[in-house]
């Protein structure tokens, strides 16, 4: 058995790391797996993952798609629409090696693809959106699979163990990255679903994320109204799509999308100078049920950088840390101390403060 | 007519050591219970036209009155209940239609109370109110699916929207169903609390006109009071189609309601019967209410939500998936629980729908239809207290209207007889004496006092929920559970039984 999803929501607490080399540069998964290792503690087992931005650079043009299958049947079934769908240049098993503690992963395997051209001016979709929805039409209607991203030049590793036991199944340390994200997961329940393990992803989006959203149910129901399906049961796959819905679909800023799901308090609000004050209470009366509520510090990777945040009155912990070429952010100081020993500067986000972590160059690219 | 067969409703028990004959209980009852008798040198009472409002129970200085439901038994007879024989008495006494006030009394099931709420343990720190932010603010009116800048990176304006403190608007109620004293009460405490309230079908009294930034202009099937001035006085329109009371039917204010000022604001001769028609003679379809709700839309500019009203009946979610279509900002659903202030009994007890099962369809449809994200929903009918609300948000509701709460804020005591016209309270009468009772300083201020204390525990409960915004907790039915409910109710909410 390769575990079921879960049919309820599902409750968590969690350890997340990240590291930005501001200038592009790769460097392999053994930092990011010391960093989350430290945090041991915060996971119980139950799930750990990892996001790589810069790892396909012989196929950055191409959709790198990992996927997780219960069986064979369900990977035929998979690659029967994947065939007619995309133009695969190459479909391979993504390498693993054999660990003690982790056991009965699925089916692993990854794709490198393109939209079928002939599909795509039929639906009439640009590629970002048909891949998208290709997604979530995977997520949601084949039984024993799962899209576990669905980027170009990036890819997660994930499943159920400590995240230090999964980095080394995956052979991360193998990979060269300018971006990684971690996570070790703790779930009040067990259900032990590879897929349920963060990052969660669409297209180049992926969520760490440590905390319990007590807006989903609010969330899930308005991203319904988009055509997002929220098959997973988890604030993490809502907090994916918010941000896709409104950096991707409705083009904001990401400065105005942190508005939204971090928003200032109309206290604030009120100080605000006349045309931030306006452009603040347009979001708030627009993209109310996007507003994140309860506790949580998520890292949001993406081909140019990350975003790191907090909920907005600061329930849950997240460090940040810079050096000469490279942007830290943890759970705990530790973590980040634990592979850089003395950064320049170590700072404390104050709730619903964005820290935005970009490639050089690449300032007003979001999206 | 000969003998009249019906037998006082309630009993008076006068404690004749406490009576001190001091006939304020007299001077207190329009009803004309109360009278000295000069022979007996004390206090007697008529039952037969006792209304049970407590007005001379409350007043009496000396604690001398007990107000009792006649214990008198009618032999035992589940189908064939007292009430249902004294009806049929009254009614073959008069040949008329049952009359009634108020919203429906009858035993049938309370969704509310069978809706249970959420709160955090360990997993997600609760949230404590008295030190913490917590925001209730609400707006309603017509939201785009995105935000928008012009060429220029200027924000586009946003449609109009009413800004809301609390998520909680005083319901339609006409000048002419109750005093401009209660008028002006719920008007004050609108404006001092950052909330709406909303002038019924009876036009804008001049004393209102100051009120008018919190003030939403009805317009019902009658027009009475409708006027270019008064649609553009306020700072929202609301089409009337239905209430929640009375589905399907008009209303009627008596023409001895209609006094100078009534008439004067209606805009009808004094002593005329208002006649409000059951539907609107211009909306005979979707159509023509598009039509109409375009036509207020241009005579008040685009500068103001127009809202439509409809009662709960049984296809409400496509009545209100067609009412959203047709351009509506704000959809208001009354429930068949909603008061009135007549209605004939036999229609506000068994017409209509509970407006919980309605909301949750309808905001069920909206969203299927990829509407809700645009058009607000407002419900009420009936709202009685603060977890009320709270239910009503989170199975999908911006806003709630209250209106019999705010009159027992003011003094009703829920006698059902607002349509005698004889309100000892002074809410729901234009006699000038009856009237003066209800000061509208007063009134104002426990109307104020009760949107508080309900504003102060809406936010422990969200507090409680982990939740620090309103807008968190809209249609967020993961927080509610049914308990006591049937697999179809629970689908039809939307929720999960207790303990799933």
């Amino acid at each position: 058995m390769k575990g079921s999803r879960a049919e309820e929501k599902i409750m968590s607490g969690c350890a997340i790391s990240g590291i930005l080399n501001r200038k592009g540069n790769r460097f392999s998964g053994e930092e990011i797996i010391d960093s989350i290792a430290l945090m041991h503690e915060r996971s119980n087992g139950l799930g750990g993952g990892f996001a790589a931005y810069g790892i396909y650079p012989e196929f950055k043009e191409q959709y790198a798609i990992h996927m997780f299958y219960d069986d064979l049947d369900a990977k035929e079934e998979v690659e029967y629409f994947l065939n007619r769908h995309f133009n695969i240049a190459v479909a391979e098993k993504i390498p693993t090696r054999e660990v003690d503690k982790i056991s009965n992963p699925p089916i692993i395997w990854r794709y490198f693809a393109m939209p079928n051209e002939q599909k795509l001016s039929e639906f009439g979709l640009a590629d970002d959106e048909y891949v998208a929805q290709s997604v979530m039409n995977i997520n949601a209607n084949y039984r024993g699979a799962f899209v576990v991203s669905s980027g170009k030049n990036m890819g997660v590793f994930k499943g159920v163990g400590y995240p230090e036991d999964i980095g080394d199944f995956y052979k991360l340390e193998e990979y060269e990255a300018y971006l990684w994200t971690a996570h070790g997961r703790f779930p009040t329940n067990t259900p032990g679903w590879w897929g349920g393990a963060h990052p969660f992803t669409l297209l180049d989006w992926s969520i760490v994320h440590n905390g319990e959203i007590s807006s989903y149910g609010a969330n899930k129901r308005y991203l319904e109204m988009f055509g997002y399906k929220c098959t997973m049961q988890t604030d993490t796959e809502a907090i994916t799509y918010l941000f896709d819905l409104m950096l991707r679909k409705h083009k904001l800023s990401l400065e105005s999308a942190v508005k939204a799901v971090a928003a200032p308090l109309w206290s604030e609000i009120e100080r605000m100078e006349p045309k931030e004050k306006k452009i603040a209470t347009a979001i708030r009366t627009i993209y109310g049920n996007a507003l994140l509520n309860g506790p949580f510090s998520i890292i949001l990777g993406h081909k140019d950088g990350f975003l790191a945040l907090n909920d907005r009155i600061k329930l849950r912990p997240l460090v940040v840390a810079e050096d000469e070429e490279r942007t830290y952010v943890a759970s705990e100081e530790s973590a980040i101390r634990e592979i850089c020993s003395e950064p320049e500067k170590v700072w404390t986000p104050r709730g619903g403060e964005p820290v935005i972590g970009l490639l050089e160059g690449r300032e007003e690219v979001w999206a | 007519m000969g003998l009249d067969y019906n037998i006082p409703e309630f009993i008076i028990e006068r404690d004749q050591d406490r009576c001190i004959d001091c006939q304020v209980c007299q001077h207190q009852c329009a009803n004309q219970v109360h009278a000295y008798d000069q022979d007996l040198e004390k206090m007697v009472a008529q039952d037969i036209d006792c209304v049970n409002c407590h007005r001379c129970v409350t007043l009496c200085p000396t604690n001398a009155l007990i107000i009792r439901e006649n214990p008198s038994e009618y032999k035992k007879n589940k189908n064939w209940t007292g009430n249902m024989i004294e009806n049929i008495q009254k009614q073959a006494a008069t040949g008329g239609i049952l009359l009634t006030g108020m919203g429906n009394p009858t035993a049938k099931k309370i969704y509310w109370d069978h809706i249970l709420l959420n709160a955090s343990q360990v997993t997600n720190p609760s949230i404590d109110p008295l030190r913490e932010p917590m925001e209730l603010k609400t707006f309603l009116g017509r939201k785009p699916d995105q935000i928008e800048f012009d060429d220029n990176g200027e924000l586009k304006d946003l449609p109009p929207q009413l800004e809301l403190d609390i998520p909680i608007m005083f319901g339609a109620m006409s000048f002419g169903s109750i005093s401009i004293n209660a008028c002006k009460s719920l008007a004050k405490a609108a404006s001092d609390l950052g909330l709406m309230y909303n002038t019924g079908e009876g036009g804008l009294h001049q004393d209102l006109y100051q009120y008018g930034q919190r003030t939403i202009v009805q317009v019902a099937s009658g027009r009475f009071g409708v006027h270019n001035e008064y649609l553009n006085a306020g700072a929202a329109v609301e089409i009337k189609v239905g209430q929640g009371a009375k589905p399907g039917i008009g209303g009627h204010l008596p023409g001895e309601k209609v006094g100078a000022e009534v008439s004067k604001t209606r805009m009808i001769p004094k002593g005329s019967d208002a006649l409000s028609p059951a539907p609107h003679h211009d909306i005979y379809s979707i159509e023509d209410l598009r039509q109409l709700i375009y036509a207020l839309k241009e005579a008040t500019d685009y500068k103001k939500p127009v809202s439509v009203k409809i009662a709960a009946v049984h296809n409400v979610a496509a009545i209100a998936s067609g009412i959203a279509s047709a351009g509506a900002d704000i959809i208001a659903i009354d429930g068949y629980r909603g008061g009135t202030g007549a209605a004939p009994t036999m229609i506000r007890d068994n017409v209509g729908i509970p407006v919980e099962l309605a909301l949750a369809a309808v905001d069920d449809r909206l969203r299927q239809e990829g509407l809700r994200k645009n058009v607000s929903l407002v419900v009420s009918g009936s709202i009685r207290n603060s977890a009320d609300i709270v239910k009503a948000v989170a199975l999908g509701a911006d806003a709630v209207y209250i209106a019999s709460a705010a009159l027992i804020s003011l003094g009703c005591h829920m006698c059902q007889k607002c349509y005698t016209g004889k309100c000892n309270w002074g809410i729901a009468t234009q006699r000038p004496e009856l009237v003066k009772r209800l000061n509208p300083e007063v009134g104002a201020q426990r109307v104020k006092n009760l949107i508080t204390g309900w504003s102060h525990e809406i936010k422990e409960i969200l507090g409680g929920m982990g939740i620090n915004a309103l807008e968190s907790l809209r249609g967020n039915r993961l927080m509610l559970r049914g308990i006591d409910l049937t697999e179809k109710e629970l689908e039809i909410l939307g929720i999960k039984h207790a303990g799933k």
